[in-house]
């Protein structure tokens, strides 16, 4: 029997470390999407509180209790990290963990950095610690969250983990370029 | 140029992807062809001015979007979920 060798998906590309900004690769237990069917919204939300301790978010909201976070993915569906909601009457589940690559980046300039890769408002006041967005990473699709103040949190589809790897380490050594600069 | 997405708040239009005149949300129900079935697939207007079009919001929150707006000036008037322009027209 060959012994597979489990490899994560920014395994060899991350940590990247310039300047004041680290980029670290986040693995979650689980990744559950969860996506109500029309007019069963209110239901889901309760069932999911019930099964996993966090209801069904609003748009462009995480909602966290201890090690369990339900990130708003998009219209009618959110993304359950760190527990397995199990089936869900009136919804549409599935298991998603092996289709995402998730990294940490944190720093200063975190969000100097973002600003060359992502083309929403990422002003401290318009986007909260706390909200979450469906938005392009350089060409790539992404889940972005704000975990902390200069913490933010970016899901790729892991398919596109190299790209994200390269397009991130080149914003991030033309901030600490810049930052030298000063 | 940014649309006010529902669900997003304004977002650059590099997010979105452009379908068409929202004639495409009114289909007509019958199944045999006839006139309106010619106009909704063919004939469309050309206006300088208002007109209504479906765009989708792709690389956001994926909801198909009718938005209002000026072809002269570019202005944006209104931005509502296909969805909901649908169920009012019937």
């Amino acid at each position: 029997m060959a012994e597979l060798i489990a490899r994560s998906a920014f395994q060899g590309l991350l940590p990247l470390r310039f300047g004041n900004v680290e980029a670290v690769e986040v693995m979650a237990a689980t990744i559950t999407s969860v996506s109500p069917f029309r007019g069963q919204e209110t239901k889901v939300s309760k069932a999911l509180e019930k099964a996993v301790g966090v209801p069904f978010p609003d748009a462009g909201r995480v909602i966290a209790r201890d090690d369990v976070r339900a990130i708003w993915t998009g219209m009618g569906q959110c993304f359950v990290l760190g527990a397995d909601p199990g089936p869900l009457p009136g919804a549409a589940v599935t298991d998603q963990t092996d289709a995402w690559g998730a990294l940490a980046i944190e720093g200063t300039d975190a969000r100097a950095v973002l600003a060359r890769l992502v083309p929403i408002d990422l002003r401290p006041d318009v986007f909260a610690v706390g909200h979450a967005a469906r938005t392009l990473f350089g060409h790539m699709a992404c889940v972005l969250t704000r975990e902390a103040g200069d913490r933010y949190g970016i899901m790729v589809f892991r398919s596109m983990a190299g790209s994200a790897a390269h397009e991130l380490e080149g914003a991030m050594r033309k901030v600490a370029a810049r930052e030298r600069l000063q | 140029m940014q649309i006010d997405c529902p669900f997003c708040g304004a977002r650059d239009i590099r997010e979105f992807t452009y379908l068409g005149h929202e004639t495409y949300i009114h289909r007509p129900a019958d199944e045999a062809w006839s006139d309106a079935w010619n106009d909704y697939l063919h004939n469309r207007e050309n206006p300088a001015g208002m007109t209504r079009d479906l765009w989708f919001h792709g690389s956001g929150c994926g909801a198909w979007l009718v938005v209002t707006r000026n072809t002269v000036t570019h202005e944006i008037t209104g931005v509502e979920l296909a969805r909901e322009a649908s169920r009012h027209a019937g």
